[in-house]
């Protein structure tokens, strides 16, 4: 990966001129390319990474993974129901994947309730979709290369030669 | 009889440590930013430390051969032939030892007779004076400076080489400078040491650390193999400094020799650890690249962190140390390093640790997060004004 992307994949918050620094690149020389990479859509947006769990309000996001069986169509294969399908706002994952099933698709909604009806009402019915099987997601240990699990404090000395 | 007469001359001679009583200071200090520290701040990756687990599950908790176990010595030997060019054989020119710190003490209790001189970089890592001292030997301190990075030079081994001397210590990348040498650097030395007859003690521990060239190991050199004992281990390229593992490398009647002491003194390094070796060589390889990008992007940000507030600092080629100068300060560099603990609550190590002559310096080391560099950086240029 292209040291600018592995630097803003880890911190997104650098500023260019801290990229520069820790680069060894111009400022300049940083702007550009993080232009072209958001231009490109390599960059595809900067967000902060939450912890659901950490969130105490009433309702908390229920999560569920569903492995969607598919018929695929003539000519679009398997990508016009895949858009069908993540064009939902509940869908907050969609991946096309080999093996029993086709489609994988994370739905999130604020209760059971709201995603078995999401499920039932919407992605099933759905003429191309031959069956689903859900599951409810319990807890997030880790996601995409991030542990779930408090700061947990350094072990080494603080001072050593 | 006086408790302090029960303790040996050679022992209660050796340098006492100013320094002991500020290292005590920030032990028991909470709330430092510590660049005070010597080993990585990643934890060793879980592979490695998965591996020692699954051993211990397994029940592997003997003795081992003195020597080391045969399929890391095996390993090690191949990695050596892969990555440095270098040719030992696993049974006879290789010994598996407790760090490098075990390594080196070893090294000259086998090869030195009293009153043996040996020649040290100044500064150089704390441990060099003291354990040629305690093997009957006379350190003798060949001082460099930051007017050609704290490099030796081939013309300086060749002058005090004249006087008679039977070994050189030599680390690269270097604690607490970070100093390296490039191939030609490396190639001037080696003439020297072949016209002296020379027996090099290479501590090459910081190798994989090397940021602007490749690393050169010194026995891979023409000619080098018998005169070096090459001397490196798992601590700092793999983040495993609590393993205590390490090995020595050089002629079979000198790992011979070493192996005689080891198998009394130590008997052999850990199994768990020894085990967890052979993980790191199988594959940890891809987390020292990702682990080394990280340092190597710290060490810009530092050097050029600490000249912006007036620190004069050298862009070392290695290691995870740089050695900026504070003699703008006016401060002797434990006073320096006490009244910034005191005040700011940053930690380093005052330069005099390494050498009388290096009361100008300090060490700071980049092992520790981007965030805790920049906010150290921001109280370290509070504290002196800028």
């Amino acid at each position: 990966m292209n040291e600018i992307l592995e630097v803003l994949a880890n911190d997104a918050r650098l500023s260019p001129q801290e990229i520069a620094k820790l680069t060894g690149k111009k400022v300049a020389e940083v702007e550009r390319e993080i232009k072209k990479y958001e231009k490109d859509g390599t960059i595809v947006k900067y967000k902060a990474v939450i912890n659901q769990d950490m969130i105490r309000e009433d309702k908390q996001l229920v999560r569920a993974l569903i492995e969607v069986g598919i018929t695929p169509q003539k000519d679009v294969g398997f990508d016009a129901i895949a858009e069908r399908i993540y064009s939902f706002p509940e869908v907050a994952s969609c991946y096309l994947v080999s093996g029993a099933y086709d489609l994988l698709v994370v739905v999130e909604g604020d209760s059971l309730q709201t995603v078995a009806n999401f499920i039932a009402s919407k992605l099933a019915p759905l003429e191309a979709v031959q069956r689903t099987t859900t599951h409810f997601l319990l807890k997030k240990y880790k996601e995409d290369g991030q542990v779930f699990k408090k700061n947990q404090q350094g072990k080494r000395l603080n001072i050593s030669y | 009889m006086t408790l302090r007469m029960q303790i040996s001359k050679k022992v209660e001679q050796l340098a006492p440590s100013g320094i002991r009583a500020f290292f005590d200071l920030v032990l028991g200090m909470k709330d430092v930013i510590s660049l005070g520290v010597g080993e990585p701040d990643f934890v060793t990756p879980w592979p490695i430390r998965e591996k020692a687990i699954y051993s211990l599950e397994k029940g592997y908790t003997s003795y081992t051969s003195n020597k080391g176990m045969p399929e890391l010595r095996r390993q090690i030997t191949h990695f050596l032939k892969h990555h440095h060019h270098l040719d030992y054989d696993p049974e006879e020119e290789i010994l598996i030892t407790v760090g490098v710190s075990e390594g080196l003490d070893l090294a000259v209790r086998a090869i030195l007779n009293p009153g043996d001189k040996v020649l040290i970089p100044e500064p150089c890592y704390v441990s060099y004076g003291p354990v040629v001292e305690l093997a009957g030997g006379e350190a003798v301190y060949l001082k460099t400076d930051v007017s050609n990075g704290f490099k030796l030079t081939a013309k300086q081994i060749d002058q005090a080489a004249r006087k008679g001397v039977k070994a050189l210590m030599i680390n690269y990348p270097a604690n607490p400078t970070g100093t390296s040498y490039c191939k030609a650097e490396l190639q001037e030395i080696a003439k020297v040491v072949l016209k002296h007859d020379l027996l090099v003690l290479s501590d090459e521990i910081y190798d994989e650390l090397t940021y602007d060239f490749e690393h050169t190991a010194l026995p891979s050199l023409p000619g080098m193999k018998n005169h070096v004992i090459y001397l490196n281990g798992f601590s700092k390229a793999y983040a495993m400094t609590g393993f205590r593992l390490g090995y020595a490398c050089g002629p079979e009647k000198i790992i011979s020799a070493m192996t005689k002491i080891h198998q009394y003194t130590m008997l052999c390094a850990s199994i768990t650890a020894q085990i967890a070796a052979q993980e790191a060589l199988k594959t940890g390889f891809k987390d020292v690249q990702i682990m080394k990008r990280e340092y190597a992007r710290r060490r810009r940000f530092i050097v050029e962190g600490l000249n912006s507030i007036g620190l004069a600092c050298h862009n070392p080629e290695g290691a995870f140390y740089v050695f900026p100068s504070i003699t703008n300060t006016g401060q002797k560099s434990l006073d320096f390093a006490k009244n910034l603990l005191q005040k700011k609550k940053v930690a380093l190590v005052p330069g005099v640790a390494f050498g009388k002559s290096l009361d100008g310096h300090v060490r700071i080391s980049y092992a520790s997060s981007y965030e805790n560099l920049k906010e150290a950086l921001s109280r370290m240029a509070g504290f002196l004004g800028r």
